[in-house]
């Protein structure tokens, strides 16, 4: 298997999701297959080939000009907050 | 302390530094939203800063034109094709799950400046790169015991990293290395150079060897916002890492932060895993392509910038280096300074306002900007100088009434009748008087001591109040006293 | 007499034109429509007050004369597009509160054009999926119904909400994004029209991103000519996205008026692909032959990169999404779980608040771009992308439009693929190639399977090519005499 029950756990842990250990058996073994079918891309040569990053591959990046074109919009930023005080997101405690 | 005295060894230490510099612009990086300091929270932040769904980045134009010049000035490669990459982590107070960042390709690749190293040999210090990059947000820690504040004004705001190679060798010379940056930015204008609000700041990589070795394992203290925290930060930093070789042990690598209150670093909470921020462009935003056009004309418009002001100051206006050192390098003496210093004595000039504005400036511990007396203003009182209506030391006292009254010199002259007195007639009266009562001291003189010249000139001054012209009395004591 | 919720959008806009009837009579048509399907589970969210209220503001238009291009015609939108004051979850627990103070860029220019809003349609979560399984208000069932069959069926995704909500009447026309395929299988499954435009084409501000080097948003519609009325009025440059594109938006319903006589048409035999519905390849046959009567002249064409594009995406999209959905963390919006450190709030929240697939997929994503493996997956696949980014360009220097089949097989049973991932996600086999390389594609329903299902043909054309996109297709429609509804099956 390409991918075990620590690997999952550990790519889990970067993207900060939590996953039952119930699961982590057929995690591993659904990712295992996804990837181990992708790994048939390893038999095309790509030699010198430039990677395509974005949906265009000929559009030129498009600049704004400095200007503030937005005004307080406070109320409309925190307005789905799970938790807001005094202006302030409210997040649970970070310790350092 | 240049040299690291151990017990087994001469060891040197190695700093590299990472400076973050928030970019001059009206608004953010990647939204419209005000950059202004002081804001009450999360009143500027727009729709994209704070990540909401379907939001998406758009670039500020200034903010390429800034660090594309920024480059410029430390002599750098400006990269014609840059990309955007996505840093990936999760913090509260980064919206996205990302910093929009450069990894691979960065705007500005390798440049260097010249700094004064401690052997007093100017020597250039290499900068690897200097990318464009999104600020977080602000969290506070202390104002709820359960929960940590956050406030998104300085979400997105735009950030120029300034990677330095691993050149320094001391804490002086990084200090010299971050003055010289910070000088550099303010004279073209790219970042004001704030290090109390935290608009430059440093994340130092320190690390000890012996002389000749490969590189030692590095420690990163973290956002260090002072010059003098900066210093004091780079040697607890190297001595204890000292101390740990030479007990034998290894000193691991970790990112370390700095307590100003016991000048101490410290390790921070280790974190649970290991970073991986999973770098790749951001797939909403294209590369940037600049034309080469567009960069030999920024080049062209570069203001002077401090080296070359530096030998202005020494070779047009006559300053000794040391002065003009101290001038270039804190942009706001020399602004204060130029324009007052153009057309007149600019040594004269150099000495009257280190001692009145910048001794008034430190004493009230404000900006030399903030000192209540323009430099307009303080050039007409040198003008009475020159002109010999005053003499320095009551120019000094008629600058503290500028400074308090807001009046203007030529006022406070008047108004006090402060003019100096050049009167060859009535000075010889005061200064007969004065001989006349002073016996020994005129023995003293006739038996060849010339220093006690000065003794009677301070005797002069106090009956005339100070108002004597110096000049004028040395010459007519010597006279009479003949 | 003719049901006002069986009209094209074309015909509505020339009943309300002659004043046969009134947007607010139209709209109440479809609102009842909506009420007596929900059985389909099309809708996540009606909004009938809204839609009246849209109506009678038309027809007051309509009685100053100053109608938009779309005055009083009663649509839906994917839940994937932010609206402003109405709820939009992307069909996932963990925006299931969301409400955005903002419109969207493409939902804004609808109603700019006088659209009306019906309510907000069913999608995977996401939008990753291709059966409308994932989502988490339930599967979508599509209307149609096999006749020798009594299995429920999926209506393909992600859009499976607006196919289906098109396809059964319950609007004249919906939106839906496209990513890896997420319009045209489902217009397919539903015997519909999907369009995806050309990547640029459509804003994408505003719409809740899954991969955004590829998520394109589109019109569902029941013919041609309705596509092309509804892109015109969703297409446009954007300053607020980077990548959106300043090419002219032309009439493109006035494709219609020239002939395909010489338009060349390529065929790529890579498309044969294993497992493919032999029934499905006689309808790609017959496809070709109604564009030979209609003076087109066809050319065989070669795109050997075909198979690679399905692995490839399957990096990419997921990578993307992966960094896209970091800001899904419970902290300014959204739900949050909360615990006793920040770290366990950030993994409850989000174990949580994210369905298996999705999970699934930030997983392979996080993975793919985690140190030690980016060259050989991620840097991988955006090689293989240009490969076949480059070789479609080749293709187009011979050809103008490209016919292949959109899916590989009819719509199939829910929960049958459930079980086999990789069996799900060949479902996009046909799809994928166009949606790497940016290029529009459309999916016409063109015949039924002999169990009495839609199938649906594919075209591509070059970037920006719309039109001859249009033409082509229609031509299509024309030949297939496309006159299938679901109704005869349901009600
Ligand atoms: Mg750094
Ligand atoms: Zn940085």
């Amino acid at each position: 298997m390409l991918v075990d029950k620590s690997t999952v756990l550990h790519i889990a842990n970067l993207a900060k999701i939590e996953v039952p250990d119930g699961d982590l058996e057929n995690l591993a073994s659904e990712l295992s297959h996804i990837l181990g079918w992708v790994e048939q891309l390893n038999e095309v040569n790509t030699d010198d080939v430039i990677p395509m990053c974005s949906g265009v591959a000929s559009m030129q990046l498009r600049l704004r000009q400095d200007k503030i074109s937005e005004e307080n919009q406070q109320s409309d930023v925190l307005s789905n907050a799970p938790d807001s005080r005094d202006g302030f997101f409210a997040v649970p405690k970070v310790l350092e | 302390m240049s040299k690291l005295e151990g017990k087994t060894w001469t060891w040197e230490t190695v700093i590299g530094l990472e400076i973050h510099a928030q970019i001059t612009t009206k608004s953010k990086l990647f939204s419209g939203a005000s950059t202004k300091f002081g804001a009450l929270p999360n009143t500027q932040v727009t729709l994209v800063d704070v990540a909401m769904p379907g939001m998406l980045p758009v670039l500020n134009e200034m903010a390429v034109e800034q660090i594309v010049r920024t480059g410029l000035a430390i002599n750098a490669e400006i990269n014609l094709y840059s990309v955007f990459d996505r840093k990936n982590y999760f913090y509260p107070d980064l919206p996205q799950g990302y910093q929009i960042s450069q990894f691979s390709d960065p705007i500005v690749g390798k440049g260097e400046i010249e700094i004064k190293m401690d052997d007093g040999e100017k020597r250039g210090v290499g900068i690897t790169r200097i990318h464009l990059e999104q600020d977080a947000g602000k969290s506070i820690h202390d104002m709820d015991p359960s929960f940590t504040y956050v406030d998104l004004n300085r979400s997105g705001v735009p950030l120029m990293e300034i990677v330095s190679e691993p050149d320094l060798r001391s804490s002086a010379e990084a200090a010299a290395y971050v003055r010289k940056i910070r000088a550099i930015l303010q004279y073209i204008g790219s970042c004001d150079g704030n290090m109390e609000r935290g608009n430059l700041r440093c994340d130092v990589n320190v690390s000890v060897r012996r002389k000749g070795d490969p590189l030692g394992t590095r420690c990163e203290i973290k956002n260090v916002n002072s010059i003098r925290f900066l210093k004091q930060a780079i040697d607890y930093e190297a001595n204890r890492q000292l101390n740990i070789i030479e007990n034998g042990d290894k000193v691991t690598q970790e990112t370390r932060l700095f307590d100003s209150v016991t000048g101490k670093t410290r390790s921070m909470r280790s974190k649970e895993e290991a970073h991986d921020y999973r770098y790749f462009p951001d797939p909403d935003l294209l590369p940037l392509q600049l034309k080469k056009s567009y960069v030999d004309r920024l080049s062209a418009e570069l203001p002077e910038l401090p080296d070359q002001k530096l030998l202005r100051f020494v070779n047009e206006l006559g300053l000794s280096l040391d002065v003009a050192e101290e001038f270039v390098f804190e942009k706001e003496k020399a602004d204060y300074f130029e324009p007052i210093a153009t057309g007149r004595d600019a040594k004269l000039v150099a000495n009257m306002v280190r001692k009145d504005v910048f001794g008034y400036a430190n004493f009230h511990s404000i900006n030399i900007s903030d000192v209540p007396v323009t430099p307009q203003k303080y050039g007409e009182l040198i003008d009475l100088i020159v002109e010999g209506d005053i003499n320095n030391r009551i120019a000094s006292e008629i600058f503290i009434l500028m400074a308090k009254t807001g009046k203007d010199a030529e006022v406070i002259v008047q108004e006090k009748g402060l003019r100096q007195l050049s009167d060859t007639n009535e000075l010889e009266v005061v200064i007969e008087k004065v001989i006349e009562v002073s016996e020994k001291q005129v023995a003293q003189y006739k038996n060849g001591n010339q220093k006690i010249i000065g003794w009677f000139v301070g005797q002069i001054m106090q009956k005339t109040k100070g108002q004597a012209n110096p000049k004028v009395v040395n010459a007519l004591l010597r006279k009479k006293l003949n | 007499m003719v049901l006002l919720t069986d009209l094209t959008i074309a015909e509505a806009r020339d009943g309300l034109a002659r004043k046969d009837f009134s947007s607010k009579e139209l709209t109440e048509a479809h609102i009842r429509a909506i009420e007596s399907a929900r059985a389909f589970n099309a809708y996540v969210l009606e909004t009938p007050d809204r839609a009246i209220e849209d109506a009678v503001a038309s027809d007051k238009r309509r009685a100053k004369g100053e109608i938009g291009a779309l005055d009083g015609i009663p649509i839906a939108v994917k839940d994937i597009f932010c609206t402003k004051g109405i709820r939009t979850t992307a069909c996932s627990k963990i925006l299931a509160e969301f409400v955005p103070p903002y419109e969207s860029f493409v939902t804004q220019k609808l109603r700019q054009s006088g659209t009306v809003l019906l309510g907000k349609t069913n999608l995977d979560e996401f939008a990753m999926g291709s059966s409308n399984e994932t989502s988490a208000f339930g599967p979508v069932l599509n209307p149609w119904k096999s006749s020798i069959d009594t299995a429920k069926l999926v209506p393909g995704g992600s859009s499976g909400g607006s196919a289906c909500a098109v396809a059964a009447g319950l609007c004249l026309g919906a939106t839906g994004t496209d990513t890896g395929g997420s319009i045209r299988q489902p217009a397919a499954f539903c015997g519909i029209v999907g369009m995806k435009p050309t990547y640029g084409r459509c804003s994408r501000w505003g719409i809740v991103a899954f991969a955004s080097s590829l998520d394109q948003a589109g019109p569902m519609t029941r013919t041609v000519q309705d596509s092309a009325i509804m892109l015109s009025a969703m297409a446009g440059f954007d300053h607020n996205d980077s990548t959106s594109s300043r090419q002219i938006v032309p009439n493109f319903e006035s494709s219609f008026e020239k002939s395909i006589k010489g338009v060349r048409i390529g065929i790529p035999d890579e498309y044969r692909v294993e497992g493919i519905d032999p029934e499905i390849n006689e309808l790609w046959e017959t496809g070709i032959q109604w564009l030979k009567q209609q003076g087109a002249e066809i050319c065989s064409i070669s795109l050997s990169q075909t198979q690679n594009a399905l692995p490839a995406y399957y990096i990419i999209a997921p990578a993307e999404a992966s960094s896209n959905l970091s800001r899904y963390d419970g902290m300014r919006y959204g739900s949050r779980v909360s615990d006793v450190s920040l770290t366990k709030t950030y993994s409850k929240t989000r174990g949580g608040g994210f369905g298996p697939e999705v999970v699934r997929r930030i997983l392979v994503g996080t993975y793919v771009l985690s140190a030690g493996y980016y060259d050989a997956y991620y840097l991988k696949a955006q090689k293989i992308r240009r490969l076949i980014s480059e070789e479609f360009n080749n293709a187009f220097s011979d050809v103008d439009a490209i016919l292949v089949p959109t899916s590989p097989t009819p719509a199939f049973a829910k929960g049958e693929k459930e079980n086999d991932l990789i069996a799900m996600y060949l479902n996009d086999v046909l799809t994928v190639p166009a949606s790497l390389a940016g290029l529009p594609a459309i999916s016409v329903p063109a015949g039924l399977s002999k169990s009495g299902l839609p199938l649906g043909l594919q075209l591509i054309t070059r970037s920006f090519d719309e039109e001859t996109l249009f033409r082509v297709a229609q031509s299509i429609e024309n030949s297939a005499g496309w006159h299938h509804r679901p109704s005869k099956f349901m009600f």
